[in-house]
């Protein structure tokens, strides 16, 4: 598969994740979350950004539970819930956030 | 040990079981230690007691400084220090496997417990399952 932005086309994988990390930009983040029918909010790009840092760190995209975990530490525990992120990623914040911030599908999540 | 699911007893979901994983080879050259590592951190979200344990030419997943870039490798070494955001804090090297390289616990980019052989052959001992990559 594969995804256009700004006339520049993109590989996807089968399910429409960025195959090269590194393509990713915020451009492109938006077509993604088009895609997944998000509006993307000050509080959406919050957790793309933290993902992308997160991946940079430990090179994995992290469980949900190891997520909601991560961020109540970093942005407050009003935030650290699964309620919370499930209300920005309807679909499941593991697959839609990562999928939008341009990682891989994050391991064990089938 | 139930034949039919591997030792894991279905129908008991406050089961808590003592898993162990054993990584004995190199990080790279193999699949092993990478998909050693993603089992674990699959594990995890079943709540089970997971340890891992890191001997022979399995210290070396452990070290610092790895650098993969020339043999085309995606250097997975930074996601040791992830498994304790996943609960995973249980991590032991065999003494006898890191002097024989020359390796000390400040050559590791996680914090270990380091076991002689005796005391990791009662620690295995304990476990109800053993898997060994």
């Amino acid at each position: 598969m594969a995804l256009e932005v700004n006339g520049k086309t993109y590989e996807t994988d089968e399910e429409g994740y960025l195959i090269n990390l590194g393509d990713w930009d915020e451009d492109i983040a938006k077509v993604l979350a088009v895609e997944e029918k998000i509006d993307m909010t000050e509080n959406h790009w919050e957790v793309i950004n933290f993902l992308r840092e997160y991946y940079n760190d430990f090179q994995i995209a992290p469980a949900v539970r190891v997520l909601t975990k991560a961020i109540g530490k970093k942005l407050g525990p009003e935030k650290g819930s699964s309620k919370y992120l499930y209300e920005l990623f309807p679909y499941g914040p593991a697959k839609q956030a990562c999928k939008i911030a341009g990682l891989p599908k994050p391991t064990g999540c089938i | 040990m139930n034949e039919t699911t591997g030792g894991v007893d279905e129908g008991d979901p406050g089961l808590v079981k003592k898993f162990m994983f054993v990584n004995r080879k190199a990080p790279y050259g193999t699949i092993y230690a990478l998909e050693g590592l993603e089992v674990v951190l699959i594990s995890a979200a079943f709540d089970q007691d997971v340890s891992m344990v890191f001997m022979d030419d399995g210290v070396y997943q452990l070290v610092k400084g790895q650098h993969t870039k020339a043999i085309g490798m995606k250097n997975f070494s930074p996601t040791y220090r992830a498994l304790e955001g996943y609960d995973i804090e249980k991590l032991y090297v065999e003494q006898k496997s890191m002097e024989a390289r020359g390796l000390t616990e400040a050559d590791l980019l996680v914090p270990v417990e380091t076991l002689s052989s005796a005391d990791m052959a009662g620690l295995m001992r304990s476990q109800d399952v053993v898997i060994d990559f």
